[in-house]
């Protein structure tokens, strides 16, 4: 029997926002729907972390109010150090929950790309939301979580991409959190059409110490046949929240989707990060590191899932722990019945900076199919002495020699943001995560 | 001129005595060559003097012009002047040789006179094009996949760069092929002069033919045994090590032990 959870919000609430943002009728009573299940369901568990007593579901506010900006000027500077305010074409920043900038250019408008926050997205294209809103990659009922999502979604951006069109700039996003009020339910919904390219770059961003919200994002990247989507993040939300964070891919034939993740939130986050490899050849590429500190609790269950003939999946996770942090890295490489020529490989390494700190290294291999290859390789360790000795015998101090070894063991994924700022911002948030 | 002056070393590993009151005196413009059987303590040696965590100094002094680095840190030493050639240099994945290069060059220097990057990126070509290394190992990962030869060259590279007083080169010419060594010793030579000393450790009278040392020594059982000039290498090449040991009287019993 399962016991019904209270939630932060009754049905005739969420009908009202629901309302107050004159989303069709039918959004609305799938909001409703899913706040049932949500009260319904049970909460995700992901492997070896015990998430039953975290709460997930209370807040100080659903929405909060904040200003637009009217002009990039406006920016906090650490919002700014990560914008290309002259180059970049195509922008959209949230603050809070409010749509606060958007750019988009006219040669990418003329081409159909739709890039809008979801709020509009889910006035002005209904038929695309509600054919690919938690449809296809994630599904509304999976558990409280996502049920949790479907119902009080209040942020996030469509990205629409038209069949054949290869946008060559990344698109960037920004998400300010400058309200310890606030809680996001982003939700990123990229649509890549056959033999369409895109690459999206987003970015966490909070400005104080202590949150007090949830955060509860659902991405979902579809790439239909061909189509290649690149897809890279720099989370920096602050302590306090509880994270729930699902960024899930759809890979049909031929397409492939890579991603670039650097995952340096200082709030207790359960990332699930799942590609679904569908299509035959079709390919993805994961990269992510993560520096753990303080009394944090992170867990990183990292999962490609290969229907199609030929697919290739890779993971790669670099995590540096510090303090009392807590992490735990599972990487499943499952390859289904069918997957003929297959390849899945993984690496997950966890470099441990204190005696307190922990982080398990978990790799699971899940082989339906004969015909097929798969690796995995994972440690768990120190810095290395010899490393040490090595830099310092050249003249180098301990603490830089220390700071270079970090500073390359994260820099795969450093190396794969394709956005300079984004990359320069990745490199101090490590800088002075590890100090 | 600058001198390394080594004085009654003692060095332990994992408790067993290594080294048994090493004496040797190096001069800048000087180069001596360190030869000896396996498992006598050459390269226990070189890693004493730059300071291996795992080697025990329980007795005697490495002094620099009267300064004993033994109570330094490691890059402490490094910045008095000592630079080691390792036999297996480390692989630091994500760093590129270059930032780790001018990281040590900067080591040195005051905060506020960092090296200009052009001037380092031009006398990093000018070395690397005289130690014929493709431009590309400059940005890749340092030590990184390297072959054998390259890491040794890598190495040399380095020591150019750095211009250390005293280079200790363990074993640079070991899994070389004969251009690689030409390069390397190509390298070691110009480094000779009034500014340089160079202490090399080989097991091989081979590289001895390029670079003629001034002085060349034989360490048995954790000690030097017999010194004397270039001719002293070129006897060992045709006689081997066993009239030493009858002419000092000393039994076939660490030759066994494996190198430390």
């Amino acid at each position: 029997m399962t016991v019904e959870t209270k939630l932060a919000l009754s049905a005739q609430e969420v009908r009202s926002f629901s309302e107050k943002n004159n989303e069709p009728a039918a959004f609305a009573d799938f909001r409703v729907s899913a706040l049932e299940k949500a009260a319904a369901l049970e909460l995700p568990k992901p492997d070896r972390t015990n998430i039953t007593k975290w709460n997930f579901v209370d807040f100080p506010a659903h929405t909060v109010e904040s200003a637009v900006y009217t002009s990039l000027d406006e920016l906090p500077e650490e919002v700014k150090a990560v914008i290309d305010t002259e180059g970049q074409q195509n922008l959209y920043i949230q603050r809070n929950n409010t749509p606060a900038f958007i750019k988009v250019s006219e040669e990418l408008t003329n081409k159909g790309v739709i890039f809008t926050d979801i709020q509009t997205a889910i006035r002005e294209h209904a038929d695309l939301v509600e054919k690919y809103f938690m449809t296809t990659a994630v599904k509304v009922d999976e558990h409280k979580l996502t049920a949790y999502h479907a119902a009080l979604v209040n942020g996030g951006i469509f990205v629409y991409v038209p069949r054949n069109v290869v946008i060559e700039e990344p698109l960037q996003v920004v998400f300010v959190n400058d309200d310890a009020k606030a809680s996001l339910f982003n939700h990123v919904l990229v649509v890549a059409e056959e033999s369409s390219a895109v690459t999206y770059v987003e970015t966490y961003i909070s400005t104080f110490e202590q949150a007090e919200g949830q955060v509860n994002v659902v991405t979902e990247v579809i790439a239909k046949d061909n189509a290649h989507v690149t897809f890279g993040a720099v989370d920096t939300l602050a302590k306090g929240f509880t994270a729930y964070m699902n960024r899930r891919g759809h890979a049909m034939r031929d397409a492939k989707i890579d991603w670039a993740l650097g995952l340096m939130n200082d709030a207790n986050t359960i990332y699930d990060n799942t590609t679904n490899l569908i299509g035959d050849n079709s390919t993805s590429d994961f990269k992510m590191a993560t520096v753990g500190r303080g009394e944090q609790k992170l867990n990183f269950t990292t999962t490609i899932r290969q229907w199609g003939k030929n697919s290739d999946g890779q993971i790669l996770k670099h995590g540096v722990m510090k303090d009392a942090a807590q992490s735990i890295f599972n990487g499943i490489g499952h390859i289904m019945h069918g997957g003929t020529k297959a390849n899945a490989e993984q690496e997950s390494r966890v470099l441990m900076l204190s005696e307190k700190a922990r982080g398990d290294a978990n790799p699971i291999l899940l082989i339906d199919e004969d015909d097929v290859t798969a690796g995995h390789a994972a440690s768990v360790g120190r810095v290395d002495p010899t490393q040490l000795y090595y830099l310092m015998s050249r003249g180098i101090s301990k603490a830089e020699a220390e700071r270079l070894v970090i500073h390359g063991f994260l820099a795969p994924v450093v190396a794969n943001l394709p956005i300079e700022g984004v990359k320069k911002q990745l490199t101090e948030v490590i800088e002075r995560k590890v100090r | 001129m600058a001198t390394l002056e080594i004085k009654d070393l003692h060095v332990e590993i994992d408790g067993k005595e290594i080294l048994k009151g090493l004496n040797l005196t190096i001069n800048t413009n000087e180069v001596h060559a360190i030869m000896g059987p396996n498992g006598t303590g050459k390269s226990t040696l070189a890693s004493a003097i730059m300071g291996h965590p795992k080697y025990e100094v329980t007795q005697g002094e490495v002094l620099i012009d009267g300064e004993n680095v033994l109570d330094m840190e490691v890059d402490e030493r490094a910045k008095a002047g000592l630079f080691l050639a390792m036999q297996y240099p480390s692989e630091i994945p994500g760093v590129t040789n270059a930032d780790f290069l001018r990281s040590a060059i900067n080591a040195r220097r005051e905060e506020g006179d960092e090296i200009s990057l052009m001037k380092f990126i031009r006398e990093l070509d000018k070395t690397m094009d005289f130690l014929e290394m493709p431009e590309e190992m400059s940005q890749r990962y340092l030590n990184e996949g390297f072959s054998g030869g390259e890491k040794k060259r890598n190495e040399i590279l380095q020591m150019m760069m750095i211009k250390p007083t005293f280079g200790i080169l363990d074993e640079i010419d070991s899994g070389l092929d004969i251009d690689a060594l030409k390069v390397v010793s190509k390298g070691i030579n110009q480094m000779r002069g009034e500014g340089f000393g160079c202490l090399m450790i080989t097991h091989y009278q081979r590289l001895l033919n390029y670079i003629t040392p001034d002085h060349v020594h034989v360490m048995m059982q954790g000690k030097v045994v017999k010194s004397g000039g270039a001719e002293l290498a070129q006897r060992l090449e045709a006689e081997g090590y066993e009239w030493i040991k009858q002419e000092l009287g000393i039994e076939n019993t660490d030759a066994v032990t494996e190198e430390a």
